[in-house]
């Protein structure tokens, strides 16, 4: 697949791959949902997730900024399509209104939170992304307060579906005579969007800004001396990331039709990014491949450790959440260690990882 | 006027904390210039031993000495989170010394992730009480309340600073770690043993870290496996205001961000006409970091970090 973004003339077996995979994409939802509807759901949220973590991998596999509050986005996103579309504030604006105005703020958002740390190396940023992600939450979760902007910790409940005039996403109805569910629906929106912006990194990847990206992630002080304007070349990074992240979120909101503050943990802010370094920093089809992995873990934990579990002690002694987060943080120091480019990575990122060359990048 | 001596002095308790952890941030920063995410859970697992050693101990015998309790936990917790501190850096940063600094970083992330997860298996999810057995006295100072705990968390806190600073100014090995943080490589070229010397930096933070949540739990109460998390962000921010890299600016910027967390906490309701709560208290570490950053951005006492490589 990745050779899709290098050729432009596609050869025979690339178009059959790509055929290939449009069919499983098609039918996927019907295949799964044959063993429950649940398993859509699951689906979707991968989908989710690799949106999130295409969006993270902008900002820290392309440009090499480390960004550990990026939940934060996804949390404005979320929270954006909440307010304009529930009758927490008698709202319902329609989807196209909604969605560019959480993606603009999430954009906002984005450069508010890069500006302070232009100048400074990556490590702060790291520290005052996780903070700001933590801040985020803490204003969710009392703003409700003297005025009630967010409602607390209870969140917002009976958000508007995604509808596009009179097609409600929300609902199941017949098309075509095949039954369509609720969730089959969002699948295929979510597809749509997920393809659209797996589209649009490709495209920025090889671009102008792709590598203006790629030169301050190896050497800032060389390529600012190369005319590349980094302080806006960073901040376009944070805020296209941060935008990916604001729609993901929206698309939360619409699908869940509930958002508390308790979505948006730091627990979620590390799992994307553990997503991103997985499956390789930098390159998209590693990414999307971790995105999947990581997504799909909890339901294989839930599956096969828990009755491991009983068959062994009888009971459930660890539960699948610690295991979850404790395999996220193993994997996280192994790949580092041994595979530092991560399961799929991209040629160029994969000679810089291991050339050691002693004093390392930029980032 | 009593509630801004009373503020002063829990900010002046809370800082003590917050500078006993920032001296292990900036100690690791200085040496190997990485950001050591997993301190603040090597704080925690000290709180987490400590506070199921006191419980035992006063389980099996309620007639127990407070003394003995808090000796006996600090036995434990100590070389617990000083084999914790030693292991990750042998285990998990040493390799990577010499890789780019993302990657260093994402492992320290990761280190921290095992670490409070490791500590939820052990301990559990759910707040762990500090046995009662310390009966504070009660001190009227100028119109506000100083308890003993809290001076002696104080006292104990300069002690042990007032130690490492002699530590690093008048002994060899505080010479060697001076000379590793401002040239590793020459440093090894005198002769310096940079492994030791970079081990005895996370030994030495960690020690501090497991007498710093003894501190927080006996003053709290409680212990929970994600308490490293916020506790670490702040120490880092006090690292960072008194100049990272820097020891004294690590204990000056502790105290004064204690001090400033709680007058804010204080008065942040009288300031905001109610609109904002105590509750905030979290969000003014982060404040005072972001300004610092924007601003001074090599803290007080600190020298230019910008793009020190």
């Amino acid at each position: 697949m990745s050779n899709t973004t290098h050729a432009r003339s596609f050869s025979g077996r690339n178009l059959l791959g790509i055929a290939l995979i449009g069919v499983v994409l098609a039918v996927l939802p019907f295949m799964l949902g044959m063993a429950g509807q649940s398993w859509v759901r699951i689906l979707n949220f991968a989908l989710l997730y690799v949106m999130l973590a295409l969006g993270l991998n902008i900002v820290v596999g392309f440009a090499g900024l480390l960004d550990l509050g990026y939940i934060a986005f996804y949390a404005v996103g979320a929270y954006t399509w909440a307010l304009l579309a529930s009758p927490h504030f008698g709202l319902h604006l329609p989807f196209w209104a909604i969605l560019p105005i959480s993606l603009g703020l999430a954009c906002v958002f984005g450069v508010l939170l890069g500006a302070p740390t232009l100048k400074l190396r990556g490590d702060y940023l790291a520290i005052v992304t996780l903070g700001f992600g933590e801040i985020i939450r803490i204003f969710l979760n009392n703003l409700n307060a003297p005025i009630n902007i967010t409602n607390g910790p209870q969140g917002i409940n009976r958000i508007d579906g995604f509808a596009i005039g009179e097609f409600m996403f929300s609902r199941s109805e017949r098309i075509f005579g095949m039954r369509f569910t609720s969730p089959e629906k969002y699948y295929y929106l979510l597809l749509a969007i997920t393809l659209l912006i797996i589209f649009v990194c490709m495209r920025l990847q090889n671009s102008r800004i792709g590598r203006a990206w790629e030169a301050i992630r190896e050497d800032e002080v060389a390529a600012k001396a190369m005319g590349i304007n980094t302080r806006n070349i960073k901040l376009l990074a944070f805020a296209m990331g941060a935008s990916f992240g604001g729609v993901a979120g929206a698309m939360f909101a619409a699908m869940q039709g509930f958002v508390s503050p308790e979505s948006f943990s730091l627990t979620e802010s590390i799992s994307v990014l553990c997503m991103v370094v997985l499956g390789g920093m930098g390159n998209i089809p590693g990414v999307i491949l971790g995105a999947v992995l990581l997504a799909a873990l909890p339901e294989f934990l839930r599956a096969v450790v828990e009755p491991l579990q009983r068959l062994i002690f009888g009971d459930v002694v660890l539960d699948p959440e610690g295991i979850r987060m404790l395999l996220f943080g193993l994997a996280m120091v192994c790949v580092m260690l041994f595979r530092p480019a991560g399961l799929w990575p991209s040629a160029l990122r994969k000679r810089e990882l291991t050339g050691a060359n002693g004093n390392g990048g930029g980032a | 006027m009593d509630i801004f001596i009373q503020q002063l002095i829990n900010g002046l308790t809370l800082g003590s904390v917050y500078a006993l952890v920032a001296l292990g941030y900036t100690m690791v920063y200085g040496i190997i210039g990485l950001i050591n995410f997993a301190h603040g859970d090597v704080v925690m697992i000290g709180a987490m031993a400590a506070t199921m050693i006191a419980t035992a101990l006063v389980g099996g015998d309620p007639t127990v000495s407070a003394f003995a309790v808090l000796a006996v936990g600090l036995l434990v917790a100590v070389p617990l989170c000083m084999a914790v501190g030693w292991t990750a850096e042998r285990v998990a940063y040493r390799p990577l010394r010499r890789a780019p600094r993302l990657a260093a970083l994402i492992t320290a992330i990761g280190v921290s992730i095992i670490l409070q997860n490791l500590a939820m298996m052990v301990w559990g999810r759910n707040y762990l009480n500090f046995p009662q057995v310390l009966e504070p006295r009660v001190f009227e100072l100028a119109g506000a309340r100083m308890t003993s705990l809290q001076m002696a968390i104080v006292l104990i806190a300069a002690l042990l600073m007032g130690a490492l600073f002699a530590v690093v100014h008048k002994t060899r090995l505080g010479t060697a770690m001076r000379a590793t943080a401002q040239n590793r490589e020459v440093a090894g070229l005198m002769g310096i043993n940079i492994n030791t010397v970079i081990s005895a930096a996370f030994l030495i933070g960690s020690a501090l870290a497991a007498i710093a949540g003894m501190m927080v739990t006996t003053y709290y109460g409680v212990a929970q496996y994600t308490m490293g998390f916020l506790l670490g962000l702040k120490a880092f921010t006090a690292a960072v205001l008194g100049g990272i890299g820097n020891m004294v600016g690590a204990m000056a910027g502790g105290l004064l961000l204690g001090i400033i967390e709680s007058l804010g906490a204080g008065y942040i309701g009288d300031l905001t006409g109610g609109f904002l709560g105590s509750h905030y208290q979290d969000v003014f570490a982060f404040v005072v970091l972001v300004a610092v950053l924007i601003f001074r951005p090599s803290g007080l006492l600190g020298e230019r970090v910008g793009d020190r490589a």
